[in-house]
């Protein structure tokens, strides 16, 4: 599975199955990132939002670019209770350098690809974290990094579910 | 780099990809500027927050069904246990009441005499707790009553041992709170054996308030009661707010060092509940005389 290729991008007819698991997906992150969680782990809770865009940013970077991560992360924005926009910029900046080197990222092997998802988050951390430096919020320095360690460690989890996911909608269209 | 500059045939290049980008960013930047200054977007966020509700609804399920689940399954012994001993409580509560009604009409008495204006009852509803910390940069709590129910911006929020917070945004079905303990926060109080008053600051710690403006030889001493003293005009007065722990004096320094617990139990409540102190078109009026008066 891992080293599966999901990349082509998929040419279907049917568009509410092909949009299918990426709504569901992301509706799935959202969940995953509303639901409560001990205090002593909350801060440990990965970016699944993050995670899900950057892979679907990956695969199909036609369909799923900065647009629709920007609308993402206003939803986002909305349920943290955040200033409107600072999520929505944070994933954007990431989908776009995503969808900027996708021809190159593609070729990673595993490993230098989980990396660079860890960069990516860590980028993507650093801008809420800016953003909340210029607004004059303070918060623990470790809410803004664990994020980024257990988002890293989750991701080849994330790819390799999401690639079969793709690769069936693939089979059946 | 320099085939990507005019190649439409490269199925791989995203068409105006860095211009789309710097708009959102520009537009996202924009929406912060607005939405830090004022409340603008507050019907935006209405919307888009009530699109979301149900999925809010759907995660807090498990926990309400685990809850619900532990409370139908408990055995008949510990419920009649339970019983007993909420009833005895129930007794010294009432006992308690009836002191406190006849010190209540004296209270009345005395002030009616002094000729202060007379103080309104609080009314109060319960709210149930639907996210604790949504925002993980603040100390925060999301509940399930909003705007149809009558809440309003500021109002304050408090559990059964003392203050907790206030409300800082109110949609329609839902509001966002903040607490007490946020680095952002300030709460007017008063010591409760002498009435010095001061101002309580939140520190992100959920189990500390510093209160910075004492200066060295100010009549505080640990174990001492704060309470809000209902100055800033958000928070109805007399309520506990924190029990002073730390009392440090150093010399040099113009003010002590001072820090709090709060009474409330910030990281665990489930159930708060939101006071309204005042009928709401007094209650400007009333914060700015109580400021007079005191």
């Amino acid at each position: 599975m891992w080293t599966m290729q999901p990349w082509t991008v998929m040419m279907s007819n049917d568009r509410a199955i092909r949009h299918l698991p990426v709504i569901l997906s992301i509706i799935v992150a959202l969940a995953l990132t509303m639901l409560p969680l001990p205090r002593v782990i909350e801060v440990f809770r990965p970016n699944w939002v993050a995670l899900i865009m950057i892979f679907w940013a990956l695969s199909v970077p036609r369909s799923y670019s900065v647009g629709i991560a920007w609308v993402v992360g206003i939803v986002l924005d909305v349920s943290h209770g955040t200033l409107l926009g600072q999520y929505a910029l944070a994933l954007c900046v990431v989908v776009y350098i995503v969808v900027r080197f996708h021809l190159l990222m593609r070729v990673f092997p595993p490993l230098q690809l989980t990396a660079t998802v860890f960069a990516l988050i860590a980028l993507y951390q650093f801008l809420l974290f800016w953003i909340n430096g210029v607004a004059g919020i303070t918060a623990p320095a470790i809410v803004y990094w664990a994020p980024v360690l257990t988002s890293a460690i989750l991701w080849p989890l994330i790819f390799t579910l999401l690639s079969g996911v793709s690769f069936r909608v693939q089979m059946r269209s | 780099m320099v085939a990507s500059r005019n190649n439409t045939s490269n199925p791989a290049r995203i068409p105006a990809l860095g211009l789309r980008t710097l708009v959102l960013m520009f537009l996202s930047i924009l929406l912060m500027f607005l939405d830090n200054r004022d409340n603008h977007l507050d019907t935006v966020r209405n919307a888009i927050g009530t699109a979301v509700y149900p999925l809010r609804v759907i995660v807090d399920a498990p926990v309400r069904l685990w809850v619900w689940a532990s409370e139908s399954s408990q055995s008949r012994n510990d419920l009649q246990l339970e019983n007993a001993r909420l009833k005895s409580e129930q007794l010294l509560t009432r006992a308690r009441l009836q002191r406190l009604n006849s010190l209540e009409a004296e209270n009345a008495r005395l002030r009616a005499m002094l000729d202060a204006r007379e103080q309104f009852e609080d009314r109060v509803r319960v709210a149930e707790i639907m996210a604790v910390d949504a925002n993980l940069f603040r100390h925060s709590l999301v509940i399930d009553v909003g705007s149809g129910d009558g809440v309003y911006d500021g109002q304050a929020i408090v559990d059964a041992d003392g203050v907790v917070g206030q409300v800082i945004k109110t949609g329609p079905m839902t509001s966002e709170a903040i607490l007490i303990s946020d680095p952002g926060h300030a709460l007017p109080v008063e010591v409760n054996r002498n009435g010095l008053r001061t101002i309580a600051y939140g520190t992100g710690e959920f189990g500390r308030l510093d209160l910075p403006g004492l200066a060295n030889n100010a009549d505080i001493e640990v174990g001492d009661l704060l309470v809000t003293s209902g100055l800033g005009g958000a928070f109805p007065n007399g309520y506990p707010v924190a029990v002073v722990d730390t009392v440090n004096r150093i010399p040099q320094r113009a003010f002590a060092d001072v820090s709090a617990t709060p009474s409330a139990a910030l990281d665990q409540v489930r159930e708060v509940m939101l006071v309204w102190s005042a009928p709401p078109d007094d209650d400007v009026d009333d914060a700015a005389l109580d400021g007079d008066d005191e």
